[in-house]
């Protein structure tokens, strides 16, 4: 049973009653509220990406028109991807849980810029609403990667979707500027960089690339911008341009951005397995290093999305042996979070569940990512299902299991309620399940030689497309489900106390939900995190007297 | 053996020499990546079961990876992803080096079909006919955005670019008709852009060949029936004008008559007469045969009738090539040459 430290709390209402009414919610500068802000509109983006993911799924259920039209389709797969990649995956944990736990993670009273904090809040909102205002006014067709010449010369809505992922980049780089800030120098005293949470370690590697990856993005959407507007040539071989370095300017930064979506998953992952284990990680310096090391390779891999563009042989190569380096921090990590489960003490909770799905899932995604960046192997299987397969293993079997898995590690500290714990492992189960059956037949159909973005297919592909559609439609009634139990739970959950896991992160020293200024007083943090030989040596300055 | 595993992983059949190549390294991948997933997946199961809380032993907190074992993680994994990526270079680059004796054919990607040449005969849409046993060296383009070439028979694929040649060569092992994809998001009929690859026994291909050249029909489906149809395009454009009577208006030699002259038209930058300029590209020639009034060049009466309805698409496009090809003055082509091999210029 839980060892549950739920003394009353008498110091202090939460941040949630600090303040009331909108108003004081649309101006704050509390990192806890902005995170919540995230968080709702980040789920409401997801639901909306679900939802056209759902209606993919009909379309493909028979060859032929089922229930939309080509254009259609090809709009509908935009509006999935642009919403999903864009406004949901890329921003999900840094800007929802990140903002919420990081200075609690390092017992900061705040992040360090709070105005720069609620900005990025209301650019990613800016952005958000000038992309959907696009996809709804026309309608796109273009794929979430708007490759040149076709967004140059396709006759839809691109522009107003183009500027407004650009400012959603802005929104991106404001928050990594704001954690890295934060974290070089708002550390409470005791926490070391080789003290600092997992977590945050995550967050960290993952803002160094927002920062230095995202402008390279904002300038390549502009150049297709500008493109449109003023024919600048850049990418028509007929004015003397190059169709191709489009797609280098794009995969620089959008290769890196797969970490920006993975590696704070990560983080949640190296938190959770150490708190649900009761063991510190099995190798701390391992987890880091891998941290550190992925957003460093991870610039360095971006060719292995050109193998059969007309890159060079030579390059072809080298991205080749590149991109099997980040795969090795992945599998490193993999076997120090088995490690950490290794003798421990395990409690099979609803994030735990997700916990190892995550780890079987995301080795299979790591696994054919390895694959696809086989040159030989990738003539065959390039824009073909089984790459839909595996970057969906990659973004949804990873980063969406460990947004999960966040949402119920620390929904008690957000919200200070409990959800129901049968509940939430029945349906983490049923959603795992679901997942494999959407996405396993889809490495399948890419075997057979199924190309991506396609309305319409020969009849062999069938069965493994209705497999897919049924798998998808168990998949969608999970997160329905999750849904109902966690919006009943904010408000009639039991009370969950300080720290209900009776975990040993720092963030759990503050209450639940923390107060505005996150601590009663000056915390003290004189062992690591996740360390469980000492529980309880962690304190306030007022307890530690 | 390789054909149980072929029809477990959905493979298609493994119709050119490249393909057995390819499925060994894919094999080798899955097979490690299923046994190290089992692994993975009942150590966790054991795991969950023997330290499941209540029934573990007492912690032991001071627990930590020993350096070997940091080295391991990262030092088994390295040595099998790089056997799999050189053993994956070796075969790629081998399926990018086309030998010099193989057979060259031209293929264009177009919104949204697939078109093919040889250099010395035919041309053909949407289907290929390649003998067996024979390299055959595809050099691709497209002419609007990109394309990618896909053949899942023979695990080949290659994108066309605009403005650029990208080359790739397969040899097909056995007769049949083989499915060609686009495997590039290409706009609205991507999904539709397919093509067929026959090929035939060596003695069948020349058969084949031999019927083609003694009557050639020049992009055979799109133009049959008519007169003056083999050639260029542009050439088909001079056709198509005389027979709608362009010439009554325009001329060819510069002279402005009732409408402008044709010579160096496309491209140029044209005054119009409500004091905006236009561009005389495909588009806006295009208009001005199908709604001549809405942008009526400066200096010339708005005299000209529609011809929408009268003109097919081919037409309008034949037209366009002609009056593109009338250039005043023009470089000389550079001499014709035999195709090289070796990379090329890019």
């Amino acid at each position: 049973m839980a060892p549950s430290h739920a003394e009353p709390s008498v110091a202090g209402p939460s941040y949630l009653d600090a303040e009331r009414g909108l108003w004081s919610w649309l101006t704050t500068r509390d990192h806890k509220r902005i995170g919540v802000m995230f968080l709702a509109v980040l789920l409401l983006m997801f639901l909306l990406g679900g939802v056209f993911a759902l209606a993919l799924r009909v379309e493909l259920l028979t060859p032929g028109e089922t229930v939309m039209g080509r254009l259609a389709y090809n709009r509908a797969f935009t509006v999935h991807g642009v919403v999903m990649v864009w406004l949901f995956l890329i921003p999900s944990i840094p800007t929802a849980f990140g903002n919420f736990l990081l200075p609690l993670m390092i017992g900061a009273r705040d992040v360090a810029f709070p105005r720069l904090n609620l900005a990025s809040f209301y650019l990613y909102m800016l952005g958000a609403v000038m992309t959907l205002w696009g996809v709804f006014q026309g309608g796109v067709d273009t794929g979430w990667t708007f490759y040149t010449p076709y967004s140059t010369v396709t006759g839809r809505e691109v522009m107003p979707v183009l500027l407004g992922v650009f400012v959603v980049g802005f929104s991106t780089i404001l928050t990594g500027i704001n954690f890295i800030t934060t974290v070089h120098t708002m550390r409470a005293p005791g926490v070391t960089w080789m003290k600092v949470p997992l977590f945050v370690w995550a967050l960290y590697g993952t803002s160094i690339i927002q920062v230095l990856a995202t402008p390279v993005l904002g300038m390549v959407l502009m150049l297709v911008a500008l493109e449109r507007v003023a024919g600048a040539g850049l990418f028509d071989p007929s004015r003397g341009g190059d169709p191709l370095l489009y797609q280098h300017l794009f995969w620089f930064y959008s290769h890196p951005a797969v970490y920006i979506m993975v590696l704070p998953g990560m983080g949640v992952i190296s938190e959770t397995v150490c708190a649900f284990s009761r063991k510190r990680p099995f190798s701390y310096r391992v987890i880091v290093w891998s941290t550190v090391g992925i957003s460093f390779v991870g610039f360095l891999t971006w060719g292995h999305h050109m193998f059969v563009s007309g890159q060079s042989t030579f390059g072809a190569g080298a991205f080749s042996v590149l991109s099997m380096l980040v795969a090795i921090f992945t599998a490193m990590k993999i076997f120090t979070w088995l490690g950490t489960m290794y003798r421990g003490s395990l409690w099979v909770s609803t994030p735990f569940t997700y916990v190892l799905g995550f780890i079987f899932l995301l080795f299979f995604g790591g696994m054919s990512g390895v694959a696809v960046a086989v040159t030989s192997a990738d003539l065959h299987w390039h824009d073909t299902y089984f790459v839909v397969a595996h970057f969906h293993f990659i973004m949804v079997g990873a980063s969406l299991m460990a947004f999960l898995a966040a949402l119920h590690y620390w929904f008690p500290k957000m919200f200070g309620r409990m959800y129901p714990e049968g509940m939430g492992i029945g349906t983490a189960v049923l959603i795992i399940f679901g997942f494999i059956a959407t996405f396993l037949p889809q490495f399948l159909l890419g075997n057979l030689g199924m190309p991506r973005r396609y309305a319409d297919y020969p009849e062999a592909f069938q069965p493994l497309h209705v497999a897919s559609t049924a798998g998808a439609s168990l998949l969608g009634f999970g997160f329905l489900i999750v849904a109902v139990y966690l919006g009943w739970s904010l408000r009639h959950g039991r009370a969950a106390g300080r720290n209900p896991w009776g975990s040993e992160g720092y963030e759990w020293l503050s209450d639940s939900p923390p107060p505005e200024f996150n601590f009663h007083a000056p915390p003290r943090f004189p062992r690591p995190p996740h360390d469980y030989a000492n529980p309880g040596a962690n304190t306030e300055v007022e307890h530690a007297a | 053996m390789s054909d149980l595993m072929r029809r477990i992983l959905f493979l298609p059949e493994a119709a050119s020499s490249l393909a057995p190549r390819v499925d060994r390294l894919h094999f080798f991948i899955i097979g490690t990546t299923f046994v190290v997933g089992a692994g993975i997946g009942l150590t966790g199961l054991f795991f969950l079961v023997r330290y499941r809380r209540g029934r573990a032993p007492a912690q032991e907190p001071t627990m930590a990876a020993p350096t070997w074992m940091e080295a391991a993680f990262a030092g088994v994994p390295l040595a099998f992803f790089l056997l799999w990526g050189a053993l994956g270079f070796q075969d790629y680059v081998w399926a990018r080096t086309p030998p010099r004796d193989a057979l060259d054919v031209y293929v264009t990607g177009k919104q949204w079909m697939w078109k093919f040449a040889y250099p010395d005969g035919p041309g053909m849409v949407g289907v290929l006919h390649v003998p067996t046993g024979t390299p055959v060296r595809l050099l691709l383009t497209s002419r609007d955005v990109i394309h990618s070439f896909y053949v899942p028979a023979f695990r080949l694929k290659m994108d066309a670019l605009p403005g650029r040649y990208t080359e790739v060569w397969f040899e097909a092992v056995m007769p049949g008709r083989y499915r060609v994809f686009c495997a590039e998001y290409c706009g609205l009929d991507h999904s539709r852009m397919r093509a067929e690859v026959v090929a035939l026994e060596p003695a069948a291909f020349e058969s084949w060949r031999a019927r083609q050249l003694a009557q050639p029909t020049w992009v055979a489906d799109e133009y049959s029936g008519e007169e003056g149809t083999r050639g260029p395009l542009a050439r088909r454009g001079a056709v198509v004008a005389t027979r709608q009577g362009c010439f009554q208006c325009h001329t060819i030699d510069g002279t402005p008559h009732i409408g402008p002259s044709w010579l160096g038209l496309y491209g140029r930058e044209e005054p119009l007469a409500s004091g905006d300029s236009v561009r005389a590209d495909v588009a806006y020639l295009t208009e001005s045969m199908m709604d001549p009034l809405a942008k009526v060049v400066a200096g010339y009466a708005p005299v000209m009738p529609s011809f929408h309805g009268r003109l097919s698409a081919g037409e309008v496009g034949a037209l366009v090539e002609y009056i593109k090809s009338l250039q005043p003055e023009r470089p000389e082509p550079p001499p014709a040459q035999e195709p090289t091999y070796g990379p090329l210029p890019r």
